[in-house]
């Protein structure tokens, strides 16, 4: 036994897959096939255009005001999913209630359904003569054909990236943890604010950002139940499918690439504030 | 024995498929299904007749748009049979077709015909006549987006004439009209039958712009006893447009089978088809034989409206047109 291990630390490379170079080749080579090449001929296709078109496209109302929906309201959707999704994780990793696995299967449909059928059936509910629809416009709200619509949509596709993201952590942290800070004099507030939630951060906040990257390029689900009426229920990736119908393939890409830059922005900022709370929860 | 028989078959396969089978590809837009599911039928058992041929006829639908796009993209259509002489002006400005596309076939390459009708609940509730109806009170009307549906470009077109007509030729008070009427849209969907299903399913709006044949086809399909079609007094002639594709054709080896395709269309077996799925006749015979069919309404066409497709589409539905303006205030 001693002697296999003293063998293999000795014979084995550092890591599984052999080689550096043989790695770092396939990893470019596969990431250029699928994501540079494709990007690049994004920008490529947007260079066809004037500084002045350009601008003239990423600026003109309606662009902003979608733009405008889109991000704002995929971040507000983000927020609500990373609350509601602890709490779904929390629930589903901390206790043992009938029909847990049933119900932790059901988290991942959104992953799984077609985003057109999610859009046709949410719609189905929430317009006026639905079964939530209905009671709601009693009361006076209008889901369906409104942002509100929108903005449930978006929830209904991100929810999986948030309990995904944190299930493992969570399952990972053990209880006895807990117990220890209880039993040094903690209150439930001090075990929660400096002993779960600081461990759970960084993979709160890659939840938030893989559900918010998601609610970002959405379109199948959205369009159903978007009403998508220009400047008020008007996503960015509809008018981008919209430029494509006039034959405007440049102004289509130049949106895209706004959105594409946009998106690398906001998600190198929750990048950041990753690396820097796990920094900081190790230091504690 | 056994091994006889297989040999045999093979060589018959061998003999009899590249030799007796063809395959085409009919490229068309969403409501034209339930009429080229039948006419294809019809047109291999004549092919089959003539020439001695099986003919196997792939069909492609969706947005009309979205298929011109697909076409110009690589997909191998030896017809197109779209909703607008814009969408295959599109494939022809990339050369796929022969820009004097529109003279090779009789009646502007357009076979049959449709117009723009209501869609109303029964009844009739808000007592809706004519176009002027439209934009009254707290009326909903159910279009989709000029954008992105060919058919809601023949609405949008449709209103426009109305309003310029009944306002002595004015296009300023054409374009307030219809700014008007989109101010009483409240879903823009992206294609017809999104904006039928809209209409039927969600309960959404009082009035449907629709395709004369989409229209009937809902009422069929959904009960005459909650709907009912008002024809306007004045609407557009619409006409959907067909082509060969000249590069497919000529590289594939169809072109003599895709022309005569589209020919058939033109028969009195392809016109009848035509008008049992509710598009309108071109050959007079057929049409007299269906005109119980179709109410009476006085039509007029893009070109002497507009000056044709690619001067509308400019003026109104381009990066800045009209309905643009519309919108962007």
């Amino acid at each position: 036994m001693t002697s296999l291990s003293v063998v293999r630390s000795r014979a084995a490379p550092k890591t599984v897959i052999p080689g550096f170079g043989i790695t770092f080749g396939l990893t470019l080579a596969w990431l250029s096939l699928i994501v540079l090449i494709p990007l690049a001929g994004l920008f490529l296709k947007t260079f066809e255009l004037t500084w002045d078109q350009f601008i003239g496209v990423v600026l003109s109302t309606r662009v902003l005001n979608a733009l405008k929906i889109s991000f704002g309201l995929s971040l507000v959707a983000a927020a609500i999913n990373t609350v509601f999704g602890f709490a779904v994780v929390w629930a589903l990793t901390r206790y043992e209630f009938p029909g847990r696995r049933i119900f932790d299967a059901i988290v991942d449909i959104p992953f799984a359904l077609p985003t057109a059928v999610a859009g046709i059936a949410l719609t189905t509910l929430y317009a006026p003569n639905g079964w939530l629809g209905a009671p709601l416009q009693a009361i006076g709200i209008k889901v369906a054909y409104t942002p509100l619509g929108i903005l449930i949509a978006m929830i209904f596709i991100g929810l999986p990236f948030v309990v995904r993201t944190v299930q493992p952590v969570l399952i990972d942290l053990e209880t006895e943890l807990e117990e220890a800070a209880a039993s040094l004099g903690a209150n439930r507030w001090q075990v929660i604010t400096k002993v779960v939630v600081p461990t759970l951060i960084p993979a709160l906040l890659t939840g938030f950002a893989l559900a918010f990257a998601r609610a970002v390029g959405e379109y199948g689900s959205i369009i159903f139940i978007a009403g998508n009426l220009p400047n008020v229920s008007e996503i960015a990736p509809l008018l981008i499918i919209i430029r494509l119908e006039e034959f405007h393939y440049a102004d289509a890409t130049a949106i895209a690439v706004v959105m594409l830059v946009a998106s690398f922005i906001l998600l190198f900022i929750i990048n950041g504030l990753q690396r820097w709370s796990e920094k900081r929860s190790a230091a504690f | 024995m056994l091994k006889k028989l297989i040999a045999s078959a093979a060589v018959v396969t061998l003999l009899t498929v590249p030799a007796f089978a063809a395959e085409l590809l009919n490229v068309s837009y969403d409501p034209t299904r339930e009429l080229y599911v039948e006419f294809n039928k019809a047109f291999a058992a004549k092919w089959k007749k003539d020439k001695g041929e099986d003919l196997t006829i792939k069909q492609s639908h969706g947005g009309s748009g979205k298929q011109a796009r697909s076409v110009i993209d690589g997909l191998e259509a030896d017809v197109v049979t779209l909703a607008l002489a814009y969408d295959v002006n599109e494939i022809a400005k990339k050369d796929l077709i022969a820009k004097d596309w529109q003279s090779k076939l009789a009646q502007n390459s357009a076979p049959y015909t449709s117009t723009i009708v209501f869609l109303v609940r029964k009844g009739n509730p808000k007592g809706i006549k004519d176009w002027g109806d439209l934009i009254k009170g707290d009326v909903q009307v159910i279009t989709p987006n000029p954008k992105t549906s060919g058919g809601a470009r023949w609405n949008y077109l449709a209103a426009w004439e109305y309003a310029k007509r009944a306002n002595g030729g004015s296009d300023e008070k054409a374009q307030e009209f219809v700014k008007t009427l989109l101010q009483h849209v409240p879903v823009l969907d992206t294609g017809a039958r999104g904006s039928t299903v809209t209409f039927t399913e969600r309960g959404q709006g009082d009035v449907l712009l629709a395709w004369e044949n989409e229209a009937y086809l809902a009422v069929n399909e959904l009960g005459a006893d909650k709907y009912e079609i008002v024809t306007p007094s004045l609407s557009i002639l619409a006409e959907p447009t067909v082509a060969v594709v000249d590069k497919v054709v000529d590289k594939k080896g169809t072109r003599e089978v895709a022309t005569a395709y589209l020919n058939y269309l033109y028969s009195p077996e392809g016109q009848e088809i035509a008008a049992k799925n509710y598009y309108r006749p071109r050959d007079e015979a057929v049409a007299e034989k269906y005109k119980g069919k179709f109410a009476k309404v006085e039509l007029f066409t893009i070109d002497q409206a507009f000056g044709g497709w690619d001067k509308a589409q400019t003026t109104h539905f381009s990066d800045g047109g009209t309905f643009d303006k519309i919108y962007t205030k």
